[in-house]
């Protein structure tokens, strides 16, 4: 439990002192450093838990789910910890943010990690949503730092959709209360997860179908489910790119966590099957997201930003997760957790390469981004890397869960599995006809490469290719104890 | 006539405070003036209050009064107070937001009440007590909050919104289920107000960068090519 | 052969109605003499309303070159069918003949005739103020008549019935209760009253300035008896209004059977609740201001909304069983 708590202090001690820290230089090596002290106390949590099992109280939780998640979010983190430095040094020198500004940057990182971790790690419900709020809050001031009309209007969007979004999660987890004080006696712990789920056979079906929907949309919209995903490509586009590499590849993901207790939950409760379908929570998970799965693919092409190009890249796959979720089964469920894992690696792996390719470019506008690998090849080399395996190529990770997922639809929904590999199949044009002249095409004058750091990209993509060869035993066995958690079987 | 008449006079004082509640919403989306609007929102949030306060007397929950203060401080002072200083820093605070078509809000508010009537019928079964019948009304909060922020149109007046629409969440956790767990409540409390304080940083960004705080000129960011 | 008891039921809905159509000038006279006391003048005494129509009965009828019949028996029928209205209106006593008709969409219908030929008597001569006064009587009564039938809709679902003594009947047997849709109903009817009886903030009774008038500038053109007419039944719809918040909302004591003693307590307490409500409205009328027209829309839209709502929550938060 100390590893726990020191996972969770870390970046909340790292957010109030870099708050005061107003020397640059040591303030981002402070952040890395902070970031690493927490990386290194959530993978001996992670071991921890994984050789004694699930462990925690009323307050904290920690299962193989969430303690991947927390891993993955703290590794994630460091990383880009480690990508903030050269960019936002860049970014000071060019005189886009000022002291100040950089002093909000480094406080409101921290602080989102530590309302990531804190939503990953809580036993209550209410506690989750509370976090989930606080990641927002804490990340609204980071997509108006460039203090331009046009991030001033991503972070009013960003802050009132995702407001109202999650304003109707809190109204569904009023009604799981609701739902669960009638089954649990002791209503102070009726919203804690271990107890929910102890109990979910007893939950009201017709309220928790009620109360799934509401969550749906609630936590759906900072997954960025379509129509809910208005302020996602705002956010990541106007905001500093680490920024938008931690939303897109953390983010994202813990709202998908939640959506999935919330899920299992709704599953125990409408197993009877007598005031609702019993698969009413996973039907929506499907649809919603086969629906974010193909528009976001369609939308592709229509970019001329190349952050907002991988911003509906990251719908695109949210989306596709969202519905191996909704599919169920342990050979869907499996793959959904190997590709958010694969995914979170590799969009923020992409992020770093963009938002170094848009300093040496000095604009996030592809129709100006030209010949990236002749300027600097580790950045075309890399973007060009990474977007083949989020393309889903093999032999990347993207291509092996893409793959199990497709396999799951093909046994359950047959039919399925045509708009799925139609939207991959747009997908993959809609990065590649704006990627190949930005990587390859002829570099302008005067364009000169940057004194970067390419340690996180080579790391995250040496992950993933590593997971697309050969997943090792130890990852497949805690995939596994998870699928065997959500599903009931595991797969091995 | 039935239940309703039997009910204890604190009981039938809920009830009607509930439904003044909703008739604030109703106000909430018609007032045209931005101070009129926040001055709105703190009456309703001292009827939250109070209603809060009734339903602790009432049904003999302690930790309800700790809410009712709560709310009191937040909804009907503090946040109404920091607002009214944010608009009139930013010199709005007379600014007329009115409603574009007065009729069809009206209409689209009543469905919006009705619909929540409907949807809101299976989770007053569960509930016990004098307040079974309030989770609809909550519910129409939420949806009227809702409402509020899609049709008004400068800053201030859509944050007041937002909030109402917290009201209304505030509001269903005490009609449904006499409040949540204090810890949540309090989590809940807290983000609301660094909402409050972010919510007013923001507004300074958009008057600095679009020099109004009119919405509709937030217009930058879209997909279709301009 | 006739039920003698029948006959004597019908002599007193009779005695009933009148009662109220000489009443009616005493209300607004009440009305004027607490304004004047509120502004430290010296009030007209209470009889000033009937010299004032008698005065106006002894003198000579002048009509305008252009006025067509319908401009002569125009009074009659704005009379009429007021004078019918105060039939429908329960008055001091419930168990009268009348009350079989006395349903509360016949009293909107009445009223809607009645405003129906006092515009159309404003228009006929074709002076710019009646023309005027018309539009705008008739755009108030487009905005007033839907709030009303929200309101007597919200009272009717309480007692299952549109009929107005079927109503006061059920709000007797209920008893003290706090109501979130009679609250709402109620602050609604007084809304609609004002509006509909032309008194401030919507209209101002009291003055002929061009721009504000709006009852006043389609009688302008009228003289003598045909104007005593006129301002009689403005008097008695006022009259109504009053009586139907007093019944409506505080029924105690309005007399359930037909024997002197409780006929006399029920006007006693009628008359006490008439007088406590002119001195509010006196009160109210001196603390606003006249609104600007184009607020009058506005001013009604909140009628409606509170009557809606009023509505909405009896269905929502009263009726389960």
């Amino acid at each position: 439990m100390i590893a726990l708590a020191l996972t969770l202090l870390f970046p909340l001690l790292g957010a109030i002192v870099l708050g005061w820290l107003a020397r640059p230089n040591a303030s981002s090596l402070l952040n890395i450093a902070v970031s690493a002290a927490g990386a290194i106390a959530s993978f001996v949590l992670a071991l921890n838990v994984l050789a004694s099992g699930p462990a925690g109280g009323k307050l904290f939780y920690i299962d193989p789910f969430n303690v991947y998640l927390i891993a993955l979010t703290a590794l994630v983190g460091f990383t880009t910890a480690i990508f903030s430095r050269p960019y936002m040094a860049h970014e000071l020198e060019q005189g886009r943010i000022g002291g100040g500004r950089l002093r909000l940057y480094h406080a409101s990182f921290q602080g989102f990690l530590f309302t990531m971790q804190l939503a990953l790690s809580t036993n209550n419900l209410g506690i989750l949503w509370v976090a989930l709020e606080g990641a927002t809050l804490a990340t609204v001031l980071l997509v108006s730092l460039y203090r331009t009309p046009e991030s001033v209007e991503a972070a009013w969007k960003y802050f009132i959709l995702c407001g109202v979004g999650i304003a109707q999660a809190l109204f569904g987890t009023v009604l799981l209360y609701l739902a669960a004080s009638q089954a649990i006696p002791d209503t102070d712990d009726a919203l804690l997860w271990t107890e929910l789920y102890k109990h979910a056979a007893e939950l009201e079906p017709s309220v928790m179908g009620i109360a799934f929907v509401f969550l749906m949309v609630g936590y759906g919209t900072k997954v960025g489910l379509v129509p809910l995903h208005n302020w996602l490509p705002d956010a990541h586009s106007e905001g500093p790119t680490p920024m938008s590499a931690v939303l897109s590849g953390l983010l994202l993901n813990v709202a998908l966590y939640a959506l999935v207790r919330v899920k299992m939950l709704v599953d125990g409760s409408l197993a009877e099957g007598t005031v609702h379908d019993p698969n009413l929570a996973g039907y929506l998970m499907m649809g919603f997201g086969m629906l974010s799965f193909i528009v976001a693919g369609l939308f592709l092409h229509r970019q001329r930003d190349i952050k907002r190009l991988f911003s509906y890249s990251s719908i695109e796959h949210m989306g596709l997760m969202s519905f191996a979720f909704g599919l169920g089964g342990p050979l869907a469920t499996f793959g959904a957790l190997l590709h958010m894992t694969v995914h979170s690696l590799t969009k923020s792996a992409i992020f770093v390469t963009v938002g170094h390719a848009c300093q040496i470019a000095g604009t996030q506008s592809m129709e100006q981004i030209r010949g990236l690998i002749s300027t600097q090849p580790n950045v075309g080399w890399g973007l060009l890397i990474g977007t083949v395996a989020i393309a889903g190529f093999p032999p990347f990770g993207v291509f092996t869960s893409e793959f199990l997922l497709l396999s799951a639809t093909m046994d359950a929904w047959p039919w399925l599995t045509i708009p799925l590999l139609v939207g991959i199949a747009v997908a993959f044009s809609g990065l590649f006809r704006h990627l190949q002249p930005m990587v390859f095409g002829i570099k302008p004058p005067g364009q000169e490469a940057l004194k970067i750091n390419m340690l996180p990209v080579y790391l995250h993509l040496f992950l993933v290719l590593w997971l697309g060869l050969a997943i090792p035993g130890f990852i497949a066995g805690w995939f596994d104890q998870v699928t065997q958690l959500i599903t009931g079987r595991g797969l091995l | 006539m039935n239940r309703y008449l039997e009910l204890q006079l604190v009981e039938q004082a809920i009830i009607t405070l509930a439904a003044m509640i909703l008739v604030t919403s109703f106000a909430l989306l018609g007032q045209s003036r931005v101070v009129a609007t926040i001055r709105t929102f703190a009456w309703q949030g001292w009827l939250l209050a109070l209603t809060t306060a009734l339903v602790a007397w009432d049904i003999g929950h302690p930790h309800l009064y700790l809410s009712a203060f709560l709310t009191a401080i937040l909804k009907g002072v503090l946040i109404p107070w920091l607002l009214t200083r944010q608009a009139r820093q930013l010199g709005i605070l007379r600014a007329v937001d009115s409603i574009v078509r007065p009729g069809i809000t009206l209409l689209i508010a009543g469905a919006l009440v009705v619909f929540c009537y409907g949807v809101a019928l299976p989770i007053g079964q569960l509930v016990e007590g004098v307040t079974r019948d309030v989770v609809a009304i909550s519910l129409a909060n939420v949806m009227l909050g809702m409402f509020m922020l899609v049709i008004r149109r400068t800053a201030v007046t859509q944050v007041v919104g937002f909030m109402a629409m917290e009201n209304g969440i505030f509001f269903a956790a005490v009609a449904a289920t006499q409040g949540m767990p204090m810890v949540v409540e309090l989590g809940v409390a807290f983000d609301v107000l660094v909402a409050v304080v972010l919510f007013g940083v923001i507004f300074f960004h958009i008057r600095d960068s679009i020099e109004s705080l009119d919405v509709d000129a937030l217009n930058r960011l879209s997909e279709v090519e301009k | 052969m006739v039920d003698l008891v029948n006959v004597l039921e019908w002599v007193f809905a009779l005695l009933q109605m009148a009662l109220f159509v000489v009443a009616a000038p005493l209300f607004t006279a009440w009305i004027k003499r607490v304004k004047c006391w509120l502004q430290n003048r010296r009030s007209p005494p209470l009889s000033q309303p009937y010299r004032d129509l008698r005065r106006l009965f002894s003198k000579q009828v002048l009509l305008a070159h252009t006025a067509s019949p319908l401009f002569r028996t125009a009074p009659y029928l704005v009379f009429g069918t007021t004078v019918i209205a105060a039939a429908v209106v329960p008055l001091i006593a419930l168990e009268l003949p009348t009350a079989r008709i006395a349903d509360a969409i016949v009293l909107v219908g009445l009223f809607g005739l009645g405003r129906f030929f006092l515009a159309l008597a404003g228009l006929d001569v074709g002076t710019t103020f009646g023309g005027m006064g018309a539009s705008r009587e008739m755009t108030v009564g487009a905005l007033a008549e839907p709030a009303m039938l929200m309101v007597i809709f919200a009272l009717a679902m309480g007692a299952a019935s549109t009929n107005l003594s079927t109503v006061i009947h059920s709000m007797l047997a209920q008893g003290l209760a706090l109501r979130p849709s009679l609250l709402f109903a109620f602050l609604a009817l007084l809304l609609v009253g004002i509006a509909e009886t032309g008194r401030v903030p919507v209209d101002n009774p009291a003055t002929h300035l061009e721009l504000t008038m709006i009852h006043e500038a389609m009688i302008l053109e009228y003289t003598g008896r045909q104007l005593a007419l006129m301002e009689w039944a403005a008097q008695l719809k006022l009259m109504i209004y009053g009586v139907l918040v007093c019944n409506l909302f505080f029924p105690w004591g309005i007399a359930q059977t037909l024997d002197p003693a409780s006929l006399l307590i029920a006007g006693g307490l009628l008359s006490v609740k008439l007088i406590i409500l002119g001195a509010v409205l006196a009160v109210a009328e001196g603390l606003v201001a006249k609104m600007r027209f184009f607020k009058v829309p506005v001013f009604l839209a909140v009628a409606f909304t509170l009557a809606l709502v009023g509505m909405l929550s009896f269905v929502m938060l009263e009726s389960a069983s």
